[in-house]
C-alpha cells in the first residue's frame, strides 16, 4: 500500500481485489480488478457493493481502462478507482480526467513529476469524468 | 481564420512546456526510449532514417502569412532549409535534432501552431477540402466542424491510447477533395429534406496494407450532437478495437470484422447513453468558430476579363485555377510538382513568396490540398498575372494541376524507415518523361500516386495509376495499379500483375497511358476508359 498514490479521503479496502469472473460468482466481494478485456458494464449491477476497483494496465500503451474507468464513472460508481501496473507519469493527468483517483504504478513515480503531471494543465476542452469545467463551459457560461 | 484566444493559447503553451519537460527527462535517461516514443510521437517527432522528422499540424489545411512565415524561419534555422508537405494537409522537416524540438514547438506557439497529436495511436489532425470556404459548390464551410473536433480531440483524455492511429476528415460538398472515405472517420456536412445541416459518418476506410472504403453508418447526425456522436464511434473502437497485433488496430478492421451493422448497433447504443453525459460543446461554440470563418470581402464587382494573350500564363490558368463560388475570382493553386522535383517539397524561399503573394493577392490566407499543392484560395481574377509572374520566377508556376505530373509520392526510402522501395526518384523520372513527350497535356486529368511500402502513405490504392515499392529479395520492385479513385467516385486501384524495375515501371506507366489513349472515347478520363475497357487491354499491353 505504500506505493499507492491515493486522492480520496477513505479508509483503503483491506482486502485484495479479485477477478471479474470471481466477483460476478460471489455476493460479498467488494474490490474488484478489470483486465484490460472485461466489460465493465458487467459490474453495473452490482456497484452499491463495490469500494474498489482497479484498473490493470499490463503495458502502458493498452488504453481500454481509461473507457472502463469513464463508463464506471458514468454509471455513478463513486468509490476507488484505481490504475494499477504500467502507469507513468505522463499518463497521470489524463487518468484523473477519466475518473481514477488512485494509482499505483509497477515503477514508483518522483513525486516532484508528479506534482507537475497535476499542475501542467491550465484549461480543458472537454468534459471528462473530473469535476474540471471545460474550456467550452467557461467560453459560454 | 480561425485565431486562438486565452484558452487555446494556454493550451499549446502548456504543452510546449510539457514537451520540453518530456524531453529533457529523456536526456536524463529517467524515461526509456519504448516509454518517450509515444510522447514524442504525440508531438509529431518521429526517428527516421538519418534523423529526427517533425510534423506540424496544419489544421484543416488552413494557414495565414504569417505562420507559412514561421514554417520557413523553421525550416532554415533548425532544417536544411526546405520543408515537405504532406498528404494529411501537414508539414513535415526531415532533419530535426531533439534538443531542438522544444524550441521549435515554443516558436510555433508564438503563431498559434503546434505539433499536437500529428503522429501516435491518438485521434491526428482533422483534415478538410482545400477549397473550403471558396468553392462554388459547398453546401456550408466544413472548417468550422472541423476545428470544433479539433478542439474536442486535442488532449482527449479517453482516446490517447487507442489500437492505433485515428484520421478524421471533414467535407461539406458533394465533391469529395479530401479522400473522406478513406478515412477513419469521414464526415460530409449535409442538409437533410427540410434544409437543416446535419452530419454524415463514414466509418472504418483508410488505406494501408488492408484498404478499405468506409461505409456510411449514420446519414443525419444533428449539429448539436456531433461530438458526442464522434465520442461513441471512438469509445467502440477504443474498447473492441484489435489491440493483439497491430496490422489489423485500425478501425477498419473492427468495423469489417464486426459488420458495419454491428458496429453501428454498437455504436447508437453509446451514443444514447453519451447523450445524457453532456459531453457535447453549447451549440453556440460551433457559432463562435464559424464567426471566424465568414467570408473576406470579396468585391461585388471584381473584373472578370483575363488577358491570354502569353500562351504560358493561358496554360496555366486553364490547368490551375478553380472555379470560385465569388463572382470575378478563382482559387489559384500554387504546383509543388515541378518536373524532375520531389513533390511536395518547398524551400524556405518558396514559403516565404507563397506567404507574401498570399497576403497581396489571397485576403492572407493559403491551403496545403492533401495532393501536396498550396492554394491561394481568393484570387482576384485581374491579379492573376501578377501572381503568375511571380510564381514563375521562383520555379512555382508548374501548369499541371490534376496532371500525369501531379504526383503524390511518400517520402519513401530516401528518409522513411519503413520503406521498401525509393518513391522520390520514380516520381522524378515519370515526370521527367512525359514532360518530354509532351503527353502530360495530352492526357488530362491523370492522378498517379506512388508508395514506397504497403503502408500507403503515397495513397497509391486511390491513384488512377497507383504504384507500390516492394522489396523483391533485396531489390526495389515496383508493382502497377489502376483504377482507384479518393473522389466523390471513390474506388480502389486493383493490381495489373508482376512487379517491373525502376526503368521498367517508368515504361508501364507509359504504356498504360498509350493504351488509354487508343481506347479512350470522347471526354473520357483515363480512370472513365478503365471502367470501361476494364484491366485487359491494360495487361495485354504490358505483358503481352
Amino acid at each position: 500500500m505504500a506505493d499507492t498514490l491515493r486522492y480520496r479521503d477513505d479508509e483503503p479496502v483491506d482486502h485484495p481485489a479479485v477477478t471479474v469472473d470471481s466477483f460476478l460468482d460471489q455476493s460479498n466481494a467488494s474490490a474488484v480488478r478489470i483486465e484490460p478485456g472485461d466489460d465493465a458494464r458487467e459490474l453495473l449491477p452490482h456497484l452499491d457493493r463495490l469500494a474498489l476497483v482497479e484498473v490493470n494496465f499490463p503495458a502502458f500503451g493498452d488504453g481500454r481502462g481509461y473507457s472502463s474507468a469513464r463508463i464506471l464513472r458514468e454509471a455513478g460508481y463513486e468509490g476507488e478507482l484505481r490504475a494499477v501496473g504500467d502507469v507513468l507519469v505522463d499518463q497521470l493527468a489524463y487518468m484523473r480526467r477519466c475518473g481514477f483517483d488512485a494509482f499505483e504504478p509497477d515503477q514508483r513515480f518522483d513525486m516532484e513529476d508528479v506534482k507537475s503531471a497535476f499542475e501542467r494543465w491550465p484549461e480543458v476542452y472537454q468534459k471528462a469524468a473530473d469535476t474540471r469545467t471545460s474550456i467550452w463551459a467557461k467560453r459560454h457560461p | 481564420m480561425y485565431k486562438y484566444d486565452q484558452y487555446d493559447q494556454a493550451m499549446v503553451d502548456a504543452r510546449v512546456e510539457e514537451f520540453r519537460d518530456q524531453a529533457r527527462r529523456r536526456l536524463e535517461g529517467r524515461l526509456t526510449e519504448d516509454q518517450f516514443k509515444p510522447l514524442r510521437l504525440m508531438n509529431g517527432l518521429y526517428l527516421q532514417l538519418h534523423a529526427y522528422m517533425l510534423r506540424v499540424a496544419i489544421p484543416y489545411g488552413t494557414l495565414d502569412s504569417r505562420q507559412m512565415h514561421a514554417l520557413a524561419d523553421i525550416a532554415d534555422k533548425y532544417d536544411r532549409g526546405y520543408g515537405h508537405f504532406t498528404t494529411r494537409q501537414n508539414i513535415q522537416y526531415n532533419w530535426i535534432k531533439l534538443e531542438d524540438a522544444a524550441d521549435i514547438l515554443a516558436d510555433l506557439a508564438k503563431v498559434e501552431m503546434h505539433a499536437i497529436q500529428t503522429s501516435g495511436n491518438c485521434i491526428r489532425n482533422i483534415s478538410s477540402d482545400h477549397f473550403a470556404g471558396a468553392a462554388a459548390d459547398e453546401v456550408v464551410d466544413p472548417r468550422p466542424y472541423a476545428e470544433l473536433l479539433r478542439q474536442w480531440s486535442s488532449f482527449h483524455p479517453e482516446f490517447s491510447y487507442l489500437p492505433r492511429k485515428f484520421k478524421i476528415a471533414v467535407i461539406a460538398s458533394e465533391k469529395d477533395r479530401a479522400a473522406m472515405r478513406l478515412h477513419d472517420i469521414g464526415i460530409n456536412i449535409v442538409t437533410n429534406d427540410v434544409g437543416e445541416p446535419g452530419a454524415a459518418f463514414y466509418v472504418g476506410g483508410g488505406m494501408g496494407r488492408t484498404p478499405m472504403i468506409a461505409p456510411c453508418i449514420n446519414s443525419f447526425v444533428p449539429l448539436d450532437q456531433l461530438v458526442t456522436y464522434a465520442e461513441a464511434c471512438l469509445r467502440v473502437y477504443n474498447r473492441h478495437g484489435r489491440r493483439d497485433n497491430k496490422y489489423k488496430a485500425r478501425i477498419k478492421i473492427l468495423v469489417h470484422e464486426l459488420g458495419a451493422e454491428e458496429y453501428t448497433r454498437q455504436v447508437e447504443a453509446e451514443f444514447a447513453h453519451l447523450l445524457d453525459q453532456g459531453v457535447e460543446p453549447p451549440l453556440a461554440e460551433l457559432e463562435r468558430i464559424k464567426g471566424y470563418f465568414e467570408d473576406p470581402l470579396f468585391e461585388t464587382a471584381a473584373d472578370s476579363q483575363i488577358d491570354r494573350i502569353d500562351p504560358d500564363f493561358a496554360l496555366w490558368i486553364d490547368r490551375n485555377t478553380v472555379a470560385h463560388k465569388a463572382d470575378g475570382y478563382v482559387s489559384a493553386v500554387i504546383s509543388l510538382k515541378p518536373v524532375g522535383g520531389i513533390p511536395g517539397d518547398a524551400t524556405a524561399e518558396q514559403m516565404r513568396l507563397m506567404a507574401d503573394l498570399a497576403k497581396d493577392y489571397s485576403f492572407d490566407e493559403l491551403r496545403v490540398m492533401h495532393t501536396q499543392n498550396i492554394v491561394l484560395p481568393h484570387v482576384r481574377k485581374a491579379d492573376l498575372h501578377a501572381l503568375w509572374t511571380a510564381l514563375d520566377a521562383a520555379g512555382l508556376g508548374s501548369p499541371n494541376l490534376d496532371t500525369v505530373e501531379d504526383i503524390i509520392a511518400c517520402p519513401g526510402l530516401d528518409y522513411c524507415s519503413l520503406a521498401n522501395a525509393r518513391s522520390i526518384p520514380v516520381a522524378q523520372k515519370i515526370s521527367e518523361r512525359f514532360a518530354q513527350t509532351g503527353k502530360t497535356a495530352t492526357l488530362g486529368e491523370l492522378k498517379l500516386k506512388i508508395s514506397g511500402c504497403i503502408n500507403a502513405c503515397g495513397h497509391h490504392h486511390a491513384g488512377h495509376i497507383g504504384i507500390l515499392g516492394v522489396d523483391r529479395k533485396g531489390v526495389e520492385n515496383y508493382q502497377l495499379l489502376l483504377g482507384g479513385s479518393e473522389a466523390e467516385d471513390v474506388s480502389l486501384a486493383k493490381i495489373t500483375g508482376p512487379g517491373f524495375d525502376e526503368n521498367g515501371i517508368v515504361d508501364a506507366v507509359e504504356t498504360v497511358t498509350t493504351v488509354y489513349e487508343r481506347e479512350r472515347a470522347d471526354g473520357e478520363r483515363f480512370l472513365d476508359t478503365y471502367r470501361r475497357i476494364g484491366m485487359n487491354p491494360f495487361k495485354e499491353a504490358l505483358y503481352g
